[in-house]
């Protein structure tokens, strides 16, 4: 994903140690600091030892893992299993055949509605559900980034859903109310979303920095605060809801406000992955590139540390959490000005603050690791949804799935155990044996 | 501050520092915005006619003891409180201003008198019940409570327990599961424990075996219980709702005397099994953690597990039974959904009271009881919103069901403040 995970044994960067897992099980797990490797046929015995244990080996083999599980739910549950499962012992073969029929049904209804539908005729309808994964990634993507950012200063942003509720309602009353060039509009619209959601995120940095107050706490409460206000205006002739109805739902957003069809009318997919796109460089060169992010890293690697060597910590706080919520508020304003444009209610946040936490945890808080991240929850969710259709599989499988493959890649040593991987950075020990023998002659 | 003072030793010669004073002025800063906004609604948004009156039902008609209605005259009493408030809010600047700090008792008397001011002001011309308002806050409060319990538990043995929800709901689900099968309401109690135990388990094990930042395990273990309980929900319970998805409902025992207490009787002695479980959980919590050896080892981990290492203390070990000791309660917590009040699991039915409950721990400062008054304080404000809503409440009902919200972050911001977790909350132990 990043770059230093493909070589755990190098020494983990600093901000690594708030939220990659690895930072601490490297320790534990290899107390002896890696040698440098003494010989070609030992460095390159150990390259490939890197790449079998390494992360990117762990995060495969986690998917595959999670994917197992996921696999073994759906045949407990499946009904043609469970009557199959009754005359096991006759004819066991019944058994297996009603195991397969439900997993691998399963399981390419989830491909097929996600990657590559084989049904259809001919590659432009094939690829559809390409283009719907990336509409549901983008979303992901930026509230993820929102989530990341937060964690890299130590901060733990819970309000996603306040956060793209405010940038929603925001956005979605210039897109709808005003009246402006086409263009001008949609500029106008994302920037109003991008600052409701920062200045919600910044009262949370604010306390924080003013006052001790916990981020955890507020941002729960802000949740709770954003949903009954946005439901009120909802509901209030006036200010958000349509004129001559009595839903509380918005008026349908005007032409000039709404991302255009990236690829045409015949795809969902919007100019508004665009922005992620852009939001994904952002994050990067702020957090590895600008003092300011450098300060962030520090920040959210020892903050008293930070504050000796002459960082104002207060100031980070703010500064992070009007990112951070500017960025979950890109997926609110992607929510009403790209996926659903006719209008929306109280419910537009569609959980996805809460995903979010899990895309930044497994794109480690890495700018491009949540991109990634992004698109494999769009995936799932854009898969999820034509396998619960063709197979009756309930979604929430997906759930279940996102969380193991987070849980296992965040334990590498727990997947090394399963498939007997070796630890990377160490070697086998009889070589160890003769090397030192070698050594002491 | 103080370290400051004690570095300087007279003896050295030096000249005595000016002591450092350490004002904090957020208390009184909270109050007087308390107290304008006191002013603002109960003076610029009069309610009533202009000789309405508010009253307060003090008794229940089954009650032996029938206490008369309590009936005031709106306006005054609500130009009464106004007028307290503000001089408590000027009384507290004042405090600050001469360096001391604004004690408890004034925050306390500050918010009783900002209650009954504002229930008399949304109640102009209409009965609030009292004791209704009392059932129904010791009710809401039941899963939170639990779910702090356990937090507190986990995070003063070290571990940061996110994975309130996740233990909530699992509790839910399975004592929901085991109690329609059995018949038993009890052992839907102690599957809901099991349950939770065994979220636990994965919890301590990746955090304390594997080492995996415990946000990060909390976190995704919710997400996973909130799958795994959909997943069955939908694939296994609606089928089969009969078989698996009718629990016997825990019956509510009334205590002879207790229950005939006015006002607060009803609310806390005429419960189900589980809540008068509460109270004994409480009670053991508070004094298990603070008077005995268990709890003095519990402690010693979470606070500086070297030194509890050093006197032969299996840091890991304890953490690890302690953490599963928290799931069992906050199961328990998660039993009260199905076998305390609704009768029937449902998806995601916790919907995200273990977050409230986690909240309650850190405004209870990791304390059992200071967070059992949280979480109490967090369901009489839910409760508080249903009852006006009932009554008609003047305001729109989404702000007053902001109300609690707001409250809490005022709390936290003014009142509360740093609030200071154990010191080796959330750091894995190394040898």
């Amino acid at each position: 994903m990043s770059e230093d995970t493909q070589r755990p044994a190098a020494p983990a960067e600093p901000a690594d140690a708030v939220t990659t897992p690895d930072a601490h099980t490297e320790p534990a797990a290899n107390p002896g600091a890696p040698k440098p490797a003494e010989g070609d046929s030992d460095r390159w015995s150990q390259t490939l030892r890197d790449i079998v244990g390494g992360s990117a080996a762990i995060s495969v083999l986690a998917v595959f893992l999670a994917l197992v599980v996921g696999a073994i739910l759906i045949a407990f549950t499946d009904e043609n299993v469970q009557k199959a499962s009754v005359y096991l012992f006759a004819r066991p073969a019944d058994m297996f055949a009603a195991v397969w029929d439900s997993v691998s049904g399963a399981y390419s209804a989830l491909f097929q509605g996600s990657i590559y539908n084989f049904r259809r005729p001919g590659f432009a309808a094939g690829i559809r559900p390409l283009t719907e994964t990336l509409t549901f990634a983008t979303p992901l993507i930026a509230a993820g980034l929102g989530v990341g950012l937060a964690f890299r200063v130590g901060m733990f942003n819970i309000g996603g859903r306040g956060q793209m509720l405010i940038a929603a309602a925001s956005a979605g009353w210039v897109a709808f109310a005003l009246d402006l060039p086409a263009g001008i509009h949609l500029i106008v619209a994302v920037l109003a979303g991008l600052v409701g959601g920062a200045l919600w995120g910044g009262i949370v940095g604010l306390l924080k920095a003013r006052t001790g107050a916990h981020e955890v706490i507020v941002t729960i409460m802000l949740n709770f605060v954003a949903l009954y206000l946005v439901s009120y205006l909802l509901r209030t002739p006036g200010l958000l809801q349509e004129p001559g109805s009595s839903n509380p739902q918005t008026p349908p957003m005007k032409p000039t406000a709404v991302f255009p069809d990236l690829l045409g009318p015949t795809y969902n997919l919007h100019a508004g992955f665009l922005t992620v796109v852009a939001a994904t460089i952002f994050v990067w060169w702020l957090l590895s590139r600008s003092n300011l992010g450098f300060q962030f890293r520090a920040v959210g690697e020892n903050p008293n540390a930070a504050q000796v060597a002459g960082i104002n910590v207060k100031s980070v706080y703010v500064s992070a959490m009007l990112i951070s919520g500017g960025l979950v508020g890109l997926a609110g304003i992607n929510q009403v000005l790209g996926t659903v444009t006719t209008g929306f209610g109280a419910g537009i946040d569609a959980n996805i603050g809460f995903d979010a936490i899990t895309v930044a945890l497994l794109g480690r808080s890495r700018p491009w690791g949540i991109f990634f991240a992004g698109v494999l929850f769009g995936a799932f969710k854009a898969g999820g949804f034509s396998m619960q259709a063709a197979e009756g599989v309930p979604i929430d499988i997906v759930l279940v799935v996102q969380s193991l493959i987070v849980l296992f890649i965040a334990a590498p040593p727990l997947v090394r155990a399963i498939f007997r991987l070796p630890t990377p950075g160490t070697k086998s020990k009889s070589r160890l044996n003769v090397t030192k023998e070698v050594a002491a002659r | 501050m103080s370290t400051i003072t004690q570095a300087v030793q007279p003896s050295q010669g030096h000249p005595a520092l000016p002591s450092v004073v350490l004002r904090s002025w957020k208390a009184a800063i909270a109050l007087s915005i308390f107290a304008v906004a006191a002013l603002f609604i109960f003076i610029g948004l009069r309610q009533g006619a202009p000789g309405a009156v508010s009253t307060f039902q003090l008794s229940q008609s089954r009650d032996i003891i029938q206490l008369p209605d309590l009936v005031l005259p709106t306006f005054a009493t609500t130009l009464v409180c106004a007028i307290l408030l503000v001089a408590m809010a000027a009384w507290s600047v004042w405090i600050t201003a001469r360096s001391a700090r604004v004690p408890l008792w004034l925050i306390v008397a500050f918010a009783v008198v900002f209650m009954v001011g504002f229930l008399t002001w949304a109640a102009a011309g209409s009965t609030i019940p009292v004791p209704g308002l009392f059932v129904g806050t010791v009710t809401l409060s039941v899963p939170l409570i639990f779910g702090a319990l356990g937090g507190v538990i986990s995070e003063r043995a070290g571990v940061v327990n996110v994975a309130i929800e996740g233990q909530l709901l699992a509790g839910a689900f399975s004592s929901a599961v085991v109690a329609s099968i059995t018949g038993n309401p009890y052992l839907g109690l102690v599957a809901a424990a099991i349950a939770g135990v065994l979220v636990s388990f994965v919890l301590a094990a990746f955090s304390i075996k594997y080492l995996v930042d415990q946000v990060i395990v909390g976190v995704v273990l919710n997400v996973l219980v909130i799958g795994l309980t959909s997943f069955f929900f939908s694939q296994l319970l609606s089928p089969n709702a009969a078989l698996l998805n009718t629990p016997d409902r825990f019956p509510r025992i009334n205590i002879p005397l207790l229950s005939e207490i006015p006002i607060l009787g009803p609310a806390l002695f005429r419960q189900t099994f589980i809540v008068y479980f509460m109270y004994v959980a409480v009670a053991v919590v508070y004094f298990g953690l603070f008077h005995t050896k268990w709890g003095l080892r519990l402690r010693s981990v979470g606070e500086h597990p070297k030194a509890a290492d050093t006197v032969g203390i299996n840091v890991n070990g304890t953490r690890f039974w302690n953490v599963s000791l928290a799931g069992a309660i906050v199961g328990f917590g998660g039993a009260f959904f199905t076998l305390g009040s609704v009768g029937a699991f449902n998806k995601e039915m916790t919907a995200g009271l273990g977050f409230i409950a986690l909240a309650a721990v850190i405004f209870g400062q990791w304390d059992p009881l200071k967070a059992t008054l949280a979480a109490l304080l967090f369901g009489f404000a839910s409760n508080l919103q249903n009852v006006l809503s009932i009554i008609g409440s003047p305001v729109p009902s989404e702000f007053m069901l902001m109300l609690p919200y707001v409250v809490t972050i005022f709390a936290v911001a003014g009142l509360v403040g740093r609030s200071r977790p154990p010191a080796a909350d959330g750091k894995p132990y190394i040898k």
